[in-house]
């Protein structure tokens, strides 16, 4: 069995998650830029934080056989004052050249505000610039379907083929939206605020398989790196084939990652 | 709403017997919060949660499809209105908070 975990903040997490996550069968996560807990006080706290992402997690996660990829961006809470948030929007093109950065993300909202809107515009025409793919990251609770609409519009304005864009943190109310404007999504996987893998699997038996996929998003918060095999699990409980479960923990994955020429796996690992 | 009947592999029965005691638990963890909010003192008004949570109860109880988005629905902001800054704005709360004055 083996599965991709792609959105989860490994930086947050420690190094017997990836010993517990190999164990389950993870052959690759992708880690998007986030918000650190804290607001960071400078530029400079970022271009550590991308050095963190591009240097050394591909190594730690290397000890277990698991590639690591990322995407870097300014998180829409750190977004709100614009003037900061183009000094670190500046250091991003530099690291884009790094064979593990897959694109731009996790970009997005999280208030609705306007300074957030147009530090998202600017990070959309950055990965339109570089030909970047886009990692999503839609607000929670009761900014969800608000703030996903609003992004999916600034997204349209673009010229970047909605192919080439996941939107996550989708839900019930949202899901639906995101797949008929042609754009990939992601379901989260979290145990408090988001998704369980029972909702997952019912997510997929409505909405089917096709440009989909699902994470845990582990953080520094209350979250689980094994929300993917649990979810695998579900499914399989209920009696989907294996095939299935592979294609939206797996192949669905590797399908939308691949369009950036940097991710590879090697399958006979 | 998508139309989504038969889409579960199993059987209505399966799936009772698969899910129900955890699912009673979580019934009984809803009862007895309701319960708990009975028991503490009385403020001015019910905080708007509370309302909100009861009217969703109404929406889980109603036999209609897509509960669940429904539910999602019920505790979004419909607003299209942006404010410039969220300096001072405080985080997610899981429901709309209505505007001063507005109807109930
Ligand atoms: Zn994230």
């Amino acid at each position: 069995m083996k599965y991709i975990d792609p959105h989860i903040h490994m930086v947050s997490r420690t190094t017997d998650d990836y010993q517990r996550m190999a164990q389950s069968g993870c052959i690759a996560v992708t880690e998007p830029a986030f918000w650190a807990g804290f607001d960071r006080s400078s530029a400079q706290g970022f271009h550590d934080y991308f050095r963190q992402l591009t240097e050394y997690e591909p190594r730690r996660a290397s000890l277990f056989g698991i590639r690591h990829f990322t995407w870097l961006c300014i998180n829409p809470k750190e977004a709100d004052d614009p003037a900061f948030a183009r000094e670190v929007v500046a250091l991003i093109p530099e690291f884009l050249k790094c064979d593990t950065v897959l694109g731009i993300g996790e970009i997005g909202l999280n208030k609705n505000t306007k300074n957030e809107l147009i530090i998202l515009e600017e990070q959309i025409r950055l990965a339109e610039e570089h030909h970047q793919l886009i990692l999503v990251h839609t607000p929670h609770l009761e900014d969800k379907r608000k703030g996903t609409r609003l992004i999916m519009d600034a997204l349209s304005a673009s010229r970047i083929d909605p192919g080439r864009i996941l939107i996550d943190h989708v839900e019930e109310h949202t899901v639906a939206d995101v797949l008929d404007r042609g754009f990939w999504a992601g379901m989260t996987l979290y145990p408090d605020t988001k998704m369980t893998p029972q909702r997952a699997a019912d997510v997929i038996e409505m909405y089917g398989s096709e440009r989909i996929w699902m994470n845990s998003a582990g953080d520094w918060g209350c979250s689980d790196p094994l929300a993917v095999p649990k979810a695998r699990l579900e499914m399989r409980r209920r009696g989907h084939s294996l095939q299935l479960i592979d294609r939206v923990t797996l192949d669905n994955p590797r399908t939308f990652l691949s369009q950036s020429p940097k991710f590879r796996l090697d399958m006979e690992q | 709403m998508k139309d989504v009947k038969q889409t579960c592999p199993m059987t209505r029965e399966q799936i009772v017997g698969q899910y129900f005691l955890e699912h009673r638990a979580r019934l009984l963890d809803i009862a007895a919060f309701l319960d708990r909010l009975d028991r503490a003192a009385a403020s001015a008004a019910p905080d708007f949660r509370e309302l909100a949570l009861l009217e969703a109860l109404r929406i889980v109880a109603d036999g209609g499809p897509h509960r669940t988005a429904r539910v999602l629905n019920l505790l979004s902001d419909l607003t299209t209105e942006m404010p410039q800054s969220a300096h001072g704005m405080k985080g997610a709360l899981g429901a709309v908070k209505p505007a001063a004055g507005a109807a109930t």
